[in-house]
């Protein structure tokens, strides 16, 4: 019996693993036959963007049980302190080793305003949690927005009023021009690291579900004073939750920024919005259903590419879908129906089986 | 004499903050959820008015009342199809769905009016006062949006402490199932703190719209969110908690803005809302709950 | 010396008095009943005993250690296990996961070694999943190991939060109402579910219970608590024959 059983989530991991290598040579094939256009090509590399912070958020939403809204301000932190360090370096270090430690870098700033966010954060609840991510978000928003640095032979120079105030030599290296952003980043992304990183983010993420760590987490999400009965650390717990999840939203970010020779920070792509829009992907994949999450950022991207007549309706619909499959998972009413259904195919069977 | 001009562009903002806490709070303390959506029926209520007086000529008094009884139609709409189904349902479903609804207003408001910013007009027909030779100068719509809030808050507290449909509000924030026990219809006092919320929300739409005429179908999002962010400064479900929360808000922006930083002023006002709950996460004026085990 | 042992425990909650000058003194092996009527403060005494609450005064000693101002992990840690009233499962997750969380602080790798499944890995889970079946068995549920807590029968999840409580290996175990909602048929099968987990791990229990049978038929000594303040202690038919307990329970 026990063997069963962990065969079964292993072999759901591996289905997951399976079908993005699988998308992945697919994506290739149709590429190679010119089967693809190059609006979709040039898009390849956000897909695996938004499937990865996806990935982060339902780490947060769905396993840890709380609503972050705050998700693009880790993937901004994560672009920021990435995109600056490829283009100080940029000649210093050859690109594939100069990529690894960006991500490395993007990695573990995200982790680290991940981790001083959660401290304070993660003390409270349902709704103000919610907010306060928001807030924390658009505060780091706002300070890269008003944020110049450089450097040059006198060392790094920042400031947050203007340019002029750095107070450069000639020769020094604007690295974050305020609300310009960063200008120059190296393009190191491409689909295939886009996809290695998904596979990477993956297996941290399943990994972590089914290990010790992962289990405490959800005993939190479930019941928070029984998992404190049976001595969980609740803090200590929800703290590296939410820290791997700040971190790998953080390489998400990583990614997005080596694919742009600009990098700003703007309300769509590091504002709340964005954070809203990843959320989307979480809930119509399914809170806590990894696999659905990739599905449902991929389908969400791509279907208004593809059906270009929807595009204007597009964030409409995806708004009627939120508040649909809410509804229809989360109300009371539909939870009873649907129980009753389902006792009712399986009436003769032994009833409550999981699945 | 600027930073009193400062102050009082603070006051000004702050009590259109206020306005817009109000109709948090009530919900908040009533329906105990996060109406992510308020801010969005702030902007419909916008867009009401300027349709009815920039489109159809109507007199701006008039166009206030469509207004708020639009809002109030779709406040109640709101709880009926998207919030009531998910009454006892999780916290976290109920707050997704409020981002939903206003993600979804935002969108048919996009659809309907367009993404361009519509140049709404001042509906406060009055002259601005000037003082000390004009040098300073207190802009009607804002001396108005402080009486009006004054007004607002009185007539709430009556309302929730003197009638009965006001009562039964607060029995349903204590205990919904204690109060259907004793006979109050739930359902009804929820839906009837959304229609006051959401025609609270078309005042504060116009106010804000007067103040800052600028009307976009994000107009009502940050100052939505801003507003909470008020709400809860104050204490949420303290309606005076809302005005006092909302006016201070508004002041620490403004001077922030123009001591500070004005790029920075959206973080401050943010820090402040994380210090709060840090240091006293009830509010200023807020009561504590207790989890029961 | 007595395995756990209170002394003059009080708490108020604003102006009500909940408990007050509670002393209890249980003995290694006993199974001992807390009863007493609606709103006596058994179940704040419970919270009291697991830091859930802090006394306003008083202290709590286990097996002589001072467990006064701990917080409720580190009760866990210093032995003393739970139920509750209303059933605290972790409702999504397995029926093993359940016990599994339960033994968390006593299988112990890293969350890295965990992510990277590393041979530590492997050997601890196998470890927790032999240890958890090993329970599930003593509590007749293995045959449920993989379902959804929340979609097990009423009476079943009960037990899994015995089994849940057992896990953390305590020294004392506090069951909170156990047998509420249960029909006579089941209220049997869980007093010799008791008397066999006393038995089989040589554990010291104190319980919260209504139901005077199941009380009578399995306890050694009583509390009885009125108005958070205990009326009656001792030998259990001595304590149900006194006057004073049967006018709380009973009235004028």
């Amino acid at each position: 019996m026990k063997k069963i059983m962990i065969n079964k989530t292993t072999k759901n991991d591996m289905i997951t693993y399976a079908m993005v290598i699988l998308a992945y040579i697919v994506v290739q094939l149709l590429i190679a036959t010119g089967h693809v256009s190059s609006l979709i090509q040039g898009l390849l590399v956000p897909f695996c963007t938004y499937v990865i912070v996806a990935i982060a958020l339902n780490l947060t939403v769905g396993i840890l049980g709380e609503l972050s809204l705050g998700h693009a301000g880790f993937m901004c932190v994560g672009a920021f302190s990435s995109a600056v360090f490829s283009l100080a370096f940029k000649d210093a270090i050859p690109g594939g080793l100069r990529f690894l430690l960006a991500i490395l870098i993007g990695a573990a700033a995200a982790a680290l305003i991940g981790f001083l966010v959660g401290i304070p954060v993660l003390r409270l609840r349902g709704d103000y949690l919610a907010i306060v991510t928001l807030a924390f978000g658009e505060i780091i928003k706002n300070i890269i927005n008003a944020l110049y640095l450089g450097v040059d032979g006198n060392g790094i120079h920042f400031t947050m009023k203007d340019a002029l105030s750095l107070d450069m030599e000639e020769d020094g290296l604007m690295l974050i021009k305020g609300a310009q952003g960063v200008t120059g980043t190296p393009n190191d992304s491409n689909f295939t690291i886009g996809v290695v990183l998904i596979l990477i983010t993956l297996f941290i993420v399943l990994n972590f579900i089914h290990s010790r760590t992962g289990r405490a987490v959800m005993s939190i999400r479930d019941n928070r004073i029984a998992a404190e009965s049976v001595g969980i650390n609740v803090t200590k717990y929800k703290l590296i939750a939410f820290t791997i999840s700040a971190s790998l939203a953080g390489v998400a970010g990583v990614l997005y920024a080596h694919n742009l020779s600009t990098l700003n920070a703007l309300p769509k792509n590091f504002g709340y919005n964005m954070s809203i829009l990843i959320l989307v992907f979480v809930v119509l994949g399914g809170i806590g259903n990894i696999r659905g999450s990739i599905i449902a950022a991929v389908l969400l991207t791509l279907l208004p590419e593809v059906l270009r007549a929807l595009s204007d309706y597009r964030m409409l619909i995806y708004a009627i879908v939120l508040i649909a499959m809410m509804i229809f998972n989360w109300s009371p009413n539909a939870i009873f129906f649907r129980k009753r259904l389902k006792q009712r195919i399986t009436a003769g069977r032994k009833p409550g089986k999981e699945e | 004499m600027s930073f009193v001009a400062h102050l009082i562009n603070g006051i000004s903002l702050g009590s259109v903050y206020a306005l817009i806490a109000l109709g948090y709070t009530m919900v908040y303390g009533i329906a105990k959820m996060l109406n992510f959506a308020h801010g969005d029926v702030i902007m419909i209520g916008g867009y009401v008015v300027f349709v009815t007086v920039s489109g159809m000529g109507l007199n701006p008094l008039a166009a206030i009342i469509i207004s708020m009884a639009a809002c109030t139609l779709l406040g109640v709409t709101i709880e009926r199809v998207a919030y009531r189904p998910l009454r006892g349902a999780s916290p976290l479903a109920v707050l997704i769905t409020a981002i939903g609804v206003s993600y979804l207003l935002q969108n048919v408001a996009l659809l309907v009016f367009g993404s361009d910013t519509k140049a709404f007009t001042n509906v406060v027909p009055f002259p601005n006062l000037e003082l000390f030779d004009g040098q300073l100068v207190i802009k009607s719509v804002t001396i108005v949006t402080v009486i009006v809030n004054i007004i607002i808050m009185v007539g709430l507290t009556l309302f929730v402490k003197k009638t009965k449909i006001g009562r039964a509000m607060t029995a349903v924030s204590e205990d919904k199932g204690a109060a259907q026990l004793m006979g109050i219809n739930v359902n009804g006092t929820i839906a009837v703190t959304f229609a006051i919320g959401s025609s609270l929300a078309a005042i504060a739409g116009v106010l804000l719209c007067s103040a800052y005429p600028a009307l976009t179908p994000y107009t009502g999002s940050m100052p939505g969110i801003k507003a909470f962010v008020a709400a809860v400064f104050g204490g949420i479900g303290s309606i005076p908690g809302a005005f006092i929360g909302g006016i201070l808000l508004g002041v620490i922006e403004n001077l922030s803005k123009a001591y500070i930083s004005s790029q920075l002023s959206d973080a401050i006002v943010f820090s402040i809302l994380i210090i709060v709950l840090l240091v006293k996460p009830t509010g200023l004026l807020g009561k504590k709950i207790q989890e029961k085990v | 010396m007595a395995l756990l042992e209170t002394k003059n425990l009080g708490i108020s909650f604003g102006g009500l008095r909940a408990v007050n000058a509670f002393d209890i003194s249980v003995e290694k092996g006993q199974l001992y009943g807390l009863i007493g009527p609606n709103g006596a403060g058994k179940t704040t005494i419970f919270n009291l005993l697991t830091g859930v609450y802090q006394p306003d005064e008083g202290a709590i000693l286990l097996d002589g250690v001072n467990l006064t101002g701990k917080k409720t992990i580190d009760i866990c840690k210093a032995g003393i296990a739970r139920t509750f009233q209303n059933i605290r499962l972790f409702g999504d997750m397995t029926v093993l996961d359940n016990v599994k969380v339960g033994l968390h602080n006593h299988y112990t790798y890293s969350t890295l070694e965990g992510i990277l499944r590393l041979p530590r890995y492997h050997k601890v889970e196998k470890e927790m999943n032999e240890k958890a079946m090993e329970l599930l068995k003593v509590f007749g549920l293995e045959e449920y190991a993989d379902y959804k807590a929340e979609n097990l029968p009423y009476g079943q999840q009960r037990k899994l939060e015995i089994a849940r409580a057992m896990a953390t290996a305590p020294k004392l175990l506090l069951l909170d109402e156990p047998a509420a909602g249960m029909n006579p048929n089941e209220t049997k099968e869980l007093m010799d579910m008791i008397g066999f987990v006393r038995d089989h791990f040589d554990m010291t229990i104190l319980l919260i219970e209504h139901d005077m049978k199941l009380v009578s038929g399995i306890c050694e000594k009583l509390t009885v608590l009125n108005f958070g303040e205990v009326l009656a202690q001792g030998d259990t038919q001595e304590v149900l024959n006194n006057p004073e307990v049967i006018t709380a329970y009973l009235g004028e």
